[in-house]
């Protein structure tokens, strides 16, 4: 079926203009019409290369020198410029609110067929059927701000699905979205290619979570080569996930603990239909008995005390409503919670960026309140989600002394507080350099650096871990850990899952601005209610535990965490 | 929020006009009062100005803080023209008739005062067309419009892009300026120029870096989706035009030609009621 072909990479190769070594080496890979293929591999891996060629964003927008052959719906994609691919190809990019175009959800929609010069009677009707496919009628004239990152996503497969392609590409779908929407998303990609049967390619790092729902074929990447392409099912029974630093599903690896060798037929891939003997069962029951039970040590000294805070914005929207919390001395706690359910805005009031209309914020007896938002900062330091947002300075050095220089303090005692600094956060081979010349996480260990300099008692990150893959996330995390065992409070906002499991004992979770629940994270995660209200996703240790007559799920997930954390030590 | 370009969505003649005509119109309107002193002119012009804005729904308090800003500078305006040319209204009428002296040069006669009335009039006739035209036009309908007249459709779409991104960059500016303040970095109006210029920059940066980012997606997103291959482009928000258009751009161009013929009938620009 030689036509079904509609991309076929052979021996291809592709080098950056800007780089000395070539980013892809020898890619051989074909789709067809109609299968779902998922691409992982760490950053840097070469997938999003593989994509910018598959969409022509190479070489039209980034240009290089390609070698071998790459043919996309039968024509050499070299010579394809970016309008005739689109026709082919509809790219759904990682950042759903950055390629919003237009003003109105119908208007973004339409984009694609008003640069085709489709008459204005006919684009309503086709952004009226489309949207009906991806289920936005209901907000057809709002602005992106008024919607959902679900629903921006949403559009964003309308707008490049009004071409009639044959290909969906989606780059990092789950990046942006919450546990319970990136959920949704899959389910959606999944319908949408059964209803068109276009060729589906999926590039994503999270792997459990693309497994929601079938997928053909995977293919793994590291170092810019092919390693693996196949099934999902074969691929999960070997250890090359664990070798390229990509996240194995959470059961996968329970079972591989328990000591249970995975083989295809179990249908490893896809959990509702997981295949388990009575004695692979009875394997997974022993190994929990068998496992110690990880002891918690949370202090109990209160550190901030939040007593009926409630704040209403001045457009009215009322976003705290009676929060009551503490943070205690020394412990590295999470906050959870659907976007708006008031968690930004309850670290907007700690920090004094916002104040609340009522209620008490105390710290060690002072009263928060009393303090400005540069006084705070002294005892509560903010990091921001983006690094980019925060950086102002073009040194390394510069940057991380400029809260000492602005609060007055002494060059010759700024020198020896910054180097320290920079030595904990493991930037200081780096304090001559400029920024510019970081990477994306060396810049926000810039930020956290910049933060740790002025001493505070409790550092508070929005989404530390966002977009990164597991080696940096691994990164990021651990530097936190070890702050936090030399007493730093380290109190993260957070959609990842994982992060709460494996790196916070406490999780406060927040829905429309009250706080619904305040216990382990393992708990959070193992009751059905709270991970509904929260939009988070159940583990599917939860569902393992379960399978396998398992009582304490709770349990189960504590004990493999404690297991998993020893043996990525 | 202050909203620059205030939309305001409700039903009436004048909201289902296409933003072109409004355009049109808006341009006509102003060539006509602007040429003109001709003061029974622009006295009807002020009122039909006044009908105009009743007939498209809006309400005082929807603009109170544009029609705020347009008092302050008649205000200033007035008092720019007295301070600098108390004679200006003696020169051009060709007669002095003193109503009462200040002191020095600052005589205050029927003349000048005449001209000011002229001047506010001129201002009265124009800002709430100007603020209509603003309130009652759909951002994009007014890019769509914008090409329609004859301009490029990249340029008509920058417009459209720029309006669209406002509000982001206006919170992040926000965020990042807290973020700032948090390391100590002094806004108030309490410290000097050099350091509030110094602030200002340790937000700038932040704020250009990952504006430079947000380009980078979306100039990706648009190429990705075809924009900028063909010369010409449709308009989702595009309109027909209604006969209400024709006949509002007519009565517009009419008006024009209207003050222009007063003029020339009359042999100056000023309406004198002295002589």
């Amino acid at each position: 079926m030689e036509n079904d072909i509609v991309i076929s990479f052979e021996d291809f190769g592709f080098q950056y203009t800007a780089q000395a070594e070539p980013t892809l080496h020898n890619i051989n890979l074909t789709i067809r019409r109609g299968e779902k293929v998922l691409i992982a591999g760490p950053s840097g891996c070469g997938k999003s290369t593989l994509a910018h060629c598959i969409n022509g964003l190479i070489p039209n927008s980034y240009p290089g020198k390609a070698t071998g052959k790459l043919t996309i719906g039968g024509k050499d994609a070299l010579k394809l410029d970016l309008f005739g691919l689109s026709k082919m190809v509809g790219t759904v990019l990682q950042d759903s609110d950055g390629q919003f175009i237009g003003l109105t959800v119908a208007e973004d929609i339409a984009f694609a067929l008003e640069n085709d010069c489709i008459p204005t009677q006919e684009l309503h009707e086709e952004v009226k059927r489309i949207a009906k496919l991806v289920d936005v009628e209901a907000v057809l004239h709002h602005a992106p701000h008024e919607i959902s990152g679900g629903q921006k996503q949403r559009v964003g497969l309308g707008g490049v699905m009004v071409n009639e392609v044959d290909i969906l590409l989606f780059d990092e779908p789950l990046a942006n979205l919450d546990p319970a929407t990136g959920k949704a998303a899959i389910a959606l990609i999944d319908d949408i290619q059964k209803r068109t049967g276009c060729a589906v390619i999926i590039i994503e790092h999270r792997l459990e979570d693309v497994l929601y729902r079938p997928v053909d074929r995977v293919v793994v990447m590291g170092d810019g080569r092919i390693l693996y392409d196949g099934d999902p099912d074969t691929m999960l029974c070997t250890d090359l996930l664990q070798r390229s630093g990509i996240r194995e599903p959470l059961y996968v690896t329970a079972l591989k603990y328990a000591g249970v060798t995975i083989t295809r037929e179990m249908r490893p891939s896809y959990l509702p239909e997981l295949v388990l003997s009575e004695e692979q069962k009875l394997q997974v029951r022993s190994w929990f008995s068998a496992q110690p039970q990880p002891e918690n040590t949370v202090s109990q000294e209160v550190l901030l005390e939040a007593k009926d805070l409630d704040f209403t914005y001045e457009g009215g929207h009322h976003a705290l409503r009676g929060i009551s919390a503490s943070i205690h001395r020394g412990e590295m706690l999470s906050i959870v919670g659907t976007n708006g359910a008031g968690k930004s805005t309850f670290s907007k009031v700690v920090c004094g960026f916002e104040k609340a209309q009522k209620g008490s914020l105390t710290m060690g007896g002072i009263d928060l309140n009393t303090l400005s938002i540069k006084e705070r900062a002294d005892h509560i330091g903010y990091v921001m989600q983006n690094p980019n947002q925060m950086i102002s300075k073009t040194q390394i050095f510069d940057e991380v002394a400029l809260g000492l220089r602005n609060r007055g303090v002494s060059e010759e005692e700024i020198r020896p507080r910054v180097e320290e600094t920079l030595k904990i956060c493991g930037l200081y081979p780096f304090r001559n350099w400029p920024v510019s010349a970081l990477s994306y996480g060396q810049k926000k260990r810039v930020t956290i650096a910049s933060i740790l300099v002025l001493r505070p008692e409790i550092i508070l990150l929005d989404e530390p871990t966002a977009g990164q893959d597991l080696k940096h996330y691994t990164e990021i995390m651990d530097f936190l850990s070890q702050l936090n065992r030399q007493g730093v409070t380290v109190v993260l906002i957070t959609h990842d899952m994982h992060l709460m499991l494996e790196y916070t004992p406490r999780a406060i979770v927040f829905n429309a601005g009250k706080v619904i629940a305040d216990k382990s994270a393992a708990e959070v995660l193992n009751s059905p209610e709270i991970v509904e209200a929260a939009h988070l996703k159940e583990t599917s240790l939860y569902h393992l535990s379960m399978a396998c007559g398992i009582e304490s799920a709770e349990e189960f997930t504590r004990r493999f965490i404690a297991r998993d954390r020893e043996v990525r030590k | 929020m202050i909203n620059l370009f205030n939309y305001i969505d409700r039903l009436s003649p004048i909201h289902r006009l296409t933003g072109a005509s409004k355009l049109v119109c808006l341009v006509a309107w102003s060539i006509a009062a602007m040429t003109s002193f001709y003061t029974p002119l622009l006295v009807a012009l002020t009122i039909a100005s006044f009908a105009l804005f009743r007939l498209a729904r809006l309400r005082v308090k929807d603009i109170s803080f544009m029609l705020g800003m347009m008092v302050v500078y008649i205000l200033m305006n007035n008092l720019l023209i007295f301070l600098f040319s108390p004679g200006h209204g003696a020169q051009i009428y060709g007669t002095q008739t003193v109503l009462f002296k200040i002191a020095g040069p600052y005589t205050v006669t029927a003349e000048q005062l005449f001209y000011h009335l002229n001047v506010i009039l001129k201002n009265a006739c124009t800002v709430p067309i100007v603020l209509l035209f603003v309130c009652t036009t759909n951002p994009s309908e007014f890019a769509a419009s914008l090409n329609r007249i004859g301009v490029s459709y990249r340029i008509s779409y920058a417009v459209a892009l720029a309006l669209r991104y406002i509000p982001d960059i206006q919170r992040e500016y926000h965020d990042i300026a807290l973020a700032q303040q948090a390391r100590g970095t002094e806004m108030s109006s309490k410290a000097s120029l050099v350091h509030r210029l110094k602030a200002a920059s340790a937000i700038l940066i932040p704020l250009i870096l990952s504006s430079m980012e947000r380009i980078e997606t979306i100039s990706n997103a648009m190429e990705l989706r075809g924009f900028g291959k063909k010369d010409k482009r449709s308009w989702y928000s595009a309109r027909k035009f209604s006969a209400m258009d024709f006949l509002a751009m007519g009565v517009c161009i009419l008006l024009v030609l209207v003050s222009l013929g007063l003029t020339m009938a009359n042999g100056s620009r000023y309406y004198n009621p002295f002589i």
